[in-house]
């Protein structure tokens, strides 16, 4: 089963001190070097601060544009790892040793694991 | 509560041989055999309507066959075996249910763009019912490791709290929704709502039905043994709502305990369901018969329960003995001091203090930090408990909580200090919301000399 975990934090890479940006990468390389060697690590980046954000809605056929992103909160989406894991057990033990657990949060959740969704698209399920 | 026994069969009257042993095996072993039947099935609901197929089916069988021998195995297969039978017949006339299409990976079953209904074989289906499940555990031996099971998965810290609470009651203790809503003064409707979204998150997030691993054993042992103390202390700081319901709650909390301690018996476990002991067997002195509560000072003690304070003080002794223990050891170590003293004047209350100091230290609480601010009244004088709890109270912590202002009004009291007592039990009168509570505190108030 696929997890996406979302990590959110009050600062990003680009507005950490630049020796703690170091160590803080440094960490994520050894994570992301120990669950790809595990089998757990699927996908994974870094999203770009949230001064980049665009929140797009479409009502009656308008297109709304707005600067930002949709929640204004204190911990931003950072980046996101999608990991394999067996059940949430599983997950939650990954999921404890993302860096960014220590300063933020990280919100784990389940992609539907059936078929229904992409073959309703008609795209394949890549596997 | 409802089963299936008295509620399905008009062919067997109460008191005839079968159906009373079918009621009595139903009573002591369905929330086991449902444990396993959620292991072997991997849904919640699909195990409780093979559950009661399977009593169902035994009031049919069993006055022709007799009873089997080992009535739980038999139980058990037999609700398998009807699970996948009712899964076999959907699947050929209806649409099967969702959570079972959701489960088969690749199988286009939907109806729409995603193909033909009704195109899953029930090889498909028992090969996703035993996927990943041991087809040769079916004997009674891994049945108590299925109770664990269960009350693990219930008390999952990915789910809500209070639903951990509902889904442990109904689940583990077989309580119905209807029960667990009155004792918890809730509607049935929100109750059951709680437990279908606790129910769909195991399902959708894939909570797995499993012992924790040793290293996370410590932390979700403590979800566990938080739920039953919330059951437990439901039930006993009774006051609100129907009495009789809500001290079904500490016995049903007991009753966990015990279950885990057996199961499972670690130090905290053991310290738990002796501190539940220790607390039940003062339950008959604790309020008047008029429902008047009666503090600890006041109690009649030749009226605890002496059975449960021997076999609680034997568990503290096991738990300590462990040096494993933890803060509900501790409680039921100072539970125990109190129980075990002739009368409350004679308590030993250096011990008691002792106890707390220990406690502080493995779980700082400023509510812990107020109980022994009171045993330090009694060990030493009024005054040198009244500083502590003023330096609590100073501190900010505990300013709504009123039964720190009922310690400060007792102790000022005992000091003679009126004036300041009046003001304290008016400001705990006016934080305490449980009735006997408030009736304490006017009660007091009114004694006060002018």
């Amino acid at each position: 089963m696929k997890y996406l975990c979302l990590i959110r934090a009050e600062s990003a890479m680009e507005t950490m001190p630049a020796a703690f940006a170091a160590q803080h990468f440094d960490a994520y390389r050894e994570f992301a070097q120990s669950i790809r060697a595990s089998g757990h690590f699927v996908d994974c980046n870094r999203l770009l601060p949230v001064d980049a954000a665009t929140t797009i809605r479409v009502r009656q056929g308008q297109v709304s544009v707005t600067d930002g992103p949709y929640v204004e909160t204190k911990e931003q989406l950072g980046g996101y790892f999608v990991i394999e894991a067996r059940d949430l057990n599983e997950a939650i033990q990954v999921a404890a040793r993302i860096p960014g657990a220590t300063i933020g949060c990280v919100e784990l959740r389940p992609i539907a694991d059936d078929a229904r969704t992409l073959s309703a698209l008609g795209l394949q399920k890549s596997r | 509560m409802v089963h299936p026994v008295t509620r399905d069969n008009s062919a067997f009257k109460q008191g005839e041989p079968i159906g009373a042993t079918v009621d009595a095996i139903y009573r002591s072993d369905s929330r086991r055999v449902f444990a396993t039947l959620v292991r072997l099935l991997g849904d919640f609901d699909v195990a409780e309507e093979a559950l009661h197929d399977a009593f169902r089916a035994a009031l049919e069988q069993w006055p022709r066959e007799g009873v089997p021998a080992n009535a739980r195995a038999w139980l058990v297969s037999t609700g398998r075996f009807k699970a996948i039978d009712a899964i076999r017949r959907r699947s050929r006339f209806v649409a099967l249910p969702t959570e079972l299409i959701e489960g088969l990976e690749g199988a286009e079953i939907e109806s729409g763009a995603a193909g033909e209904p009704g195109g899953l074989s029930a090889a498909d289906l028992e090969r996703f019912i035993f996927d990943g499940h041991d087809p040769s555990a079916l004997d009674a031996e891994p049945v108590e490791d299925d109770r664990l099971r269960l009350i693990f998965t219930c008390c999952h810290p990915a789910l809500a709290p209070d639903a951990q609470i509902a889904l442990t009651l109904r689940e583990v203790c077989g309580l119905t929704t209807e029960e667990i809503a009155h004792a918890f003064l809730t509607t049935a409707p929100t109750l059951a709502q709680r437990i279908v979204r606790a129910k769909a998150k195991i399902r959708d997030a894939k909570i797995p039905y499993q012992v924790p691993t040793r290293e996370a054993l410590p932390e979700r042992l403590d979800a566990v043994l938080r739920v039953i103390y919330l059951v437990f202390n439901e039930g006993y700081s009774a006051s609100s709502g129907d009495l009789a319901t809500r001290h079904d709650l500490s016995s049903e909390a007991v009753r966990l305990g015990r279950l885990l301690v057996e199961l499972l018996p670690e130090p905290e476990a053991i310290g738990l369901l002796a501190l539940m002991l220790l607390h039940e067997s003062r339950h008959a002195a604790r309020t008047s018969p008029s429902g008047e509560l009666i503090l600890l000072d006041a109690q009649d003690r030749s009226l605890w329960d002496r059975g449960r304070i021997a076999e609680g003080s034997v568990l503290v002794q096991r738990a300590l003995i462990s040096r494993r223990f933890g803060p509900y050891s501790l409680q039921a170590a100072i539970a125990a001091v109190h129980a075990e003293a002739p009368a409350f004047a004679s308590t030993d209350w250096a011990e008691v203090v002792g106890l707390y100091d220990v406690l502080l230290r493995t779980d700082p609480s400023p509510v812990i930090e107020l109980n022994r601010a009171v045993a330090v009244a009694m060990r030493d004088s009024p005054e040198a408990g009244l500083a502590l709890v003023e330096t609590i109270l100073d501190r900010g912590d505990l300013a709504d909580y009123h039964l720190a202002h009922s310690a400060r009004a007792d102790l000022c009291r005992r000091l003679g200090r009126n004036t300041e007592a009046r003001r304290s039990y008016q400001r705990a009168l006016d934080l305490a919301r449980q009735e006997p509570e408030r009736r304490f505190l006017e009660r007091r108030l009114a004694e006060l000399p002018r």
